[in-house]
This record gives C-alpha cells, sequence and structure tokens, in this order.
C-alpha cells in the first residue's frame, strides 16, 4: 500500500531534482554552467546534504556529460544527467552512442531555442532536433508531469525488452520556472518502484568480462539497427504497462497522448506539453458556447504513437497540429509532418494544417489559440485549408 | 556475406561477451604487401615479434617460425625492424 503523497509548491526543476533525488542514481554527470537549469544545482545539494548516495560529477561539457554518464551506464551503474538547448545539442554525437550501446539512460530536458540567434526561452528546436538519436521522447504539460514521467522513464528505459535512454521533456522556462502544485510521492515508494537496477552485461562484471562499443561495418551495422528499431517498436507496450502500475501507486494516469474533451471534437488541437493546458482553456471555453472542439496532446513522440493518433482523431473534421520548431523543410513542423504522413492509408482524413508558434519563447496565448480555432472553422466552410504552414503570431 | 548471423542472434547494444575474440576477426585481407621470411638469414632475435602490432609473427621456443597471414596486415613494421633487413623479411607485392 502506497504511503500519503505529498503536497507540495515547486517549479518543474525543483520537482524533476526531487525525483532525481528519489529515485537516488548511482552515478549523474552534469555540466554546471549554463544553459544547464537549476535541476543539477538542485540536485547537487541534496548530494552535499547527504541525501542521495549518487557520484555526482561535474565536467568540462555537455559532450563530456553524456560520455561520462555512457561511461558509468556501461560499467553497470544506474546514470543520469540532464541538460536544456546548446547542451543537448553538443551532446548530439554522444546520444547515439547511448541508444545504440543499450544504455538506459534517463535525461529530463527542459525545451529551450537553439541559437542563433541568441536565445534562452522555450521552443523544441532542441528535443526536435535530437528525434534521430534512438532516444524514447516523453513530453510533459507541467510540473506534475514532468516529475511523474521522469519516476516512469526509469522502468521504461530499464525494462529487458526495452533498454533505450529516454528524454523527458518540459517546457523552458514555463514549466521549468513556474511554481505550481504538486504532488510527490513518498521517498519508499519511489524507490520501491523503480527498484534495483540489475543490468546484463556490464563493465564491472569481472566474472564474465564484456567489451562495448565494437566495430561492425557492413556486415553487421544494419543488424544493430534493426535490434534498436524492434526495441523502439516494443517501446510503445512497455510504456503503456509502465504508466499502468504508476497509476495505481499515484493515481495519475497516463498513456501515449492525452485527449481532452475529444470524444465528438469535430476541431482539434494538437500541440505538446505547456501549450496543451492553455488550449485545454479555450476549449473549455468553447465547449461552454456548444463548439464541438477538443485538444490531444501527444505525450511520446519516440516511439510515434501513428496508429493510435490515427484512432484518436478518426471522428476530427479539421485537425490544426501546433509545433514548437521550424523544420526549414517548407513542409511544415516535425509533428505535423509525422501525423500526416500517419493519415495516408486513413480511409478517413480530416483537414488537417500546421502552425509554427511560440519560437524563442514568443508568448502563445489564449488569443492565438483562439484564432487557430476559427482558422479551422473557417476551414471546414471552404471545404479546404487556406493555407499548409502557418506561422502564428508573426509581423510582417 | 553468407554465415553471418541474424540480428535476433547477436548480442544487443554489439556488446562483445567473450573475452579475446578478436582473433576470429581476420585482418589479413587488408594487405597490399606482404611480409616474405628467409629463414636461412634469420638470426631469431625477435624484434619483428616485439614490433609486429597484430602478434602475426609465429615464434616457438624462443625462435622465429613464420608468420600468420590471417592476421598480418601488411603494414611492414617487421621488415623495416628487422636488423639483417633483406637477408631475414623483405615486403614483397601481393599478387
Ligand atoms: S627481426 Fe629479422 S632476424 Fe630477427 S627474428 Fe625477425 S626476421 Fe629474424
Ligand atoms: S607486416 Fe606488419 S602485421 Fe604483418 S607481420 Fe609484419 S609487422 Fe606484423
Amino acid at each position: 500500500m502506497a504511503s500519503e503523497q505529498r503536497k507540495v509548491a515547486m517549479t518543474g526543476n525543483e520537482a524533476v531534482a526531487n525525483a532525481l533525488r528519489q529515485i537516488d542514481p548511482d552515478v549523474v554527470a552534469a555540466y554546471p554552467i549554463t544553459p544547464q537549469t537549476d535541476i543539477v544545482q538542485y540536485f547537487s545539494q541534496f548530494v552535499s546534504d547527504g541525501q542521495v548516495k549518487t557520484e555526482f560529477v561535474t565536467v568540462e561539457s555537455e559532450h563530456s556529460a553524456m560520455s561520462a554518464t555512457v561511461g558509468a551506464s556501461a560499467a553497470g551503474a544506474r546514470a543520469m544527467t540532464a541538460t536544456s538547448s546548446q547542451g543537448l545539442a553538443l551532446m548530439w554525437e554522444m546520444l547515439h552512442i547511448a541508444s545504440s550501446y543499450r544504455l538506459p539512460i534517463v535525461m529530463p530536458v527542459v525545451n529551450r531555442a537553439l541559437s542563433g540567434p541568441i536565445n534562452i526561452h522555450c521552443d523544441h528546436s532542441d528535443t526536435m532536433g535530437s528525434l534521430t538519436t534512438g532516444w524514447i521522447q516523453i513530453y510533459s504539460e507541467s510540473a506534475q508531469e514532468a516529475y511523474d514521467n521522469v519516476i516512469q522513464a526509469v522502468r521504461i528505459a530499464e525494462h529487458p525488452d526495452v533498454l533505450l535512454p529516454v528524454m523527458v521533456c518540459q517546457d523552458g522556462f514555463i514549466t521549468s520556472h513556474g511554481i505550481e502544485n504538486l504532488e510527490i510521492l513518498a521517498d519508499e515508494d519511489v524507490k520501491q518502484f523503480v527498484g534495483e537496477y540489475k543490468p546484463s552485461n556490464y563493465l564491472l562484471n569481472i566474472k564474465e568480462p564484456v567489451t562495448f562499443g565494437p566495430l561492425a561495418l557492413q556486415d553487421y551495422y544494419t543488424e544493430f539497427k534493426v535490434q534498436q528499431a524492434e526495441a523502439m517498436a516494443n517501446a510503445k507496450k512497455v510504456i503503456l504497462e509502465v504508466a499502468e502500475e504508476y497509476a495505481k501507486l499515484s493515481g495519475r494516469k497516463y498513456g501515449l497522448f492525452e485527449g481532452y474533451r475529444l470524444d465528438d471534437a469535430e476541431r482539434v488541437i494538437v500541440v505538446l506539453s505547456s501549450t496543451a493546458g492553455t488550449t485545454k482553456a479555450v476549449v473549455d471555453e468553447l465547449r461552454s458556447k456548444g463548439q464541438k472542439v477538443g485538444l490531444l496532446k501527444p505525450r511520446v513522440i519516440r516511439p510515434f504513437p501513428a496508429e493510435e493518433l490515427v484512432d484518436a482523431l478518426s471522428g476530427a473534421k479539421a485537425v490544426a497540429v501546433m509545433d514548437r520548431a521550424e523544420t526549414f523543410s517548407t513542409q511544415g513542423g516535425q509533428i505535423f509532418t509525422e501525423l500526416r504522413a500517419a493519415f495516408y492509408y486513413a480511409k478517413e482524413r480530416p483537414l488537417m494544417r500546421n502552425y509554427i508558434f511560440g519560437l524563442g519563447g514568443r508568448d502563445t496565448t489564449t488569443r492565438e489559440i483562439h484564432k487557430v480555432f476559427s482558422d479551422l472553422e473557417n476551414d471546414l466552410e471552404r471545404g479546404h485549408v487556406e493555407k499548409l504552414v502557418t506561422h502564428l503570431d508573426v509581423r510582417e | 556475406m553468407t554465415g553471418l548471423k541474424g540480428y535476433k542472434d547477436i548480442p544487443i547494444g554489439g556488446v562483445i561477451t567473450e573475452a579475446g575474440n578478436s582473433v576470429q576477426y581476420k585482418t589479413g585481407d587488408w594487405r597490399s604487401m606482404r611480409p616474405d621470411w628467409i629463414p636461412e638469414g634469420c638470426v631469431h632475435c625477435l624484434m619483428c615479434w616485439v614490433f609486429c602490432p597484430e602478434a602475426a609473427i609465429k615464434v616457438e621456443n624462443g625462435k622465429m617460425t613464420g608468420i600468420d597471414y590471417d592476421h598480418c596486415k601488411g603494414c611492414g613494421i617487421c621488415a623495416r625492424e628487422c636488423p639483417r633487413k633483406e637477408k631475414a623479411l623483405r615486403m614483397v607485392r601481393e599478387s
């Protein structure tokens, strides 16, 4: 039986740092200066205060942070790090090493814009740029979700059918620095939920010596990539199983996505993270006026839950996908492109258009969300979309 | 590419689970030049054995006995270090 949860007021970063404290990983390697967030600052305090047993390694760059985390994980440790923005960009090479070695590293990421121009505020260009690195990606709307997702991520990553690293994303400043009320589990419940990490092959097992990082050329490289792709496909089921178990412990339910007033919705906005909260307010307002609108908030983007999203949107007539990062493909953002492709073989295809929004932290308020819903209404009257890709709230 | 294992039969993440299995990795076909050993000229000083980066010099009872061409990659270090030079070890083009 789970102990009572504690109601606390915390920023998203504090909430995630507390999740890390409760997980008490063996090793945390992190770059301690900007673009790092105060997740590791709070965590270093826990280390100094003796609240965790973690070996805390401060390194000279994020490339080194990920390298040290990879090394620790390969050695057999439960290893974590955290980053944001340029830091994630600097890790890029090592992200592939982590996923290809099949190391279950969990990394909270605070989504912030990539330079240039120099910007420190929220958008998703950092993690959207790492979609092809073989990491599972989970997005959080609130501090509560970020906290819950980090704890679940440990179990997802370490599941024998998965063994892939996981990024747990939250919106920079909006969530990471905004204080909210949330519930945190008792320390012993988290400890029990994540359990002890038991790697099967690891470097410090001197009884069965192994080597990581082989050469695999034309003969075997493809086979290793297929293994990774299969693990990613397995992750969908594992994410749902872990969510179910977590719901029993916490009372909070998670899926591959969240549908909000979606059942009979004709006009739907698809958007990740904190903007989903803003959209919920607009949905409620328009629903009170009798308008059939809804929200679909993807939680998991890698693996991309194509069938589930198509199924959830099967009743919709017009869909606006909102991406908080440019791809410069001129064909829209990443979520839009993937969701639109997922509909290719669907019997019923809603009108679908894309908005690139909130770049570099530009505020997206209920006003902009109202505009998107009204654009969808006009599209329905017109019978086709007015414009495939729109940059929302731009001065000409 | 025959005789290779499928993706379900290889350790995940490319982890090498057997120690010392690099012997299975034949580097001999990288060669464009091969060392040719002339036993009559050899004084068995084993300088070639000391310097060979591939452990491709075969030695028995303290005597040089030949070259393991499965693993010799033809770098020529042995021939360069051999004090007897052309009399004991010379590099010849692979046919
Ligand atoms: S270095 Fe030359 S002389 Fe010495 S053992 Fe080798 S082949 Fe013989
Ligand atoms: S050519 Fe190079 S690899 Fe071959 S035996 Fe000589 S030193 Fe060793």
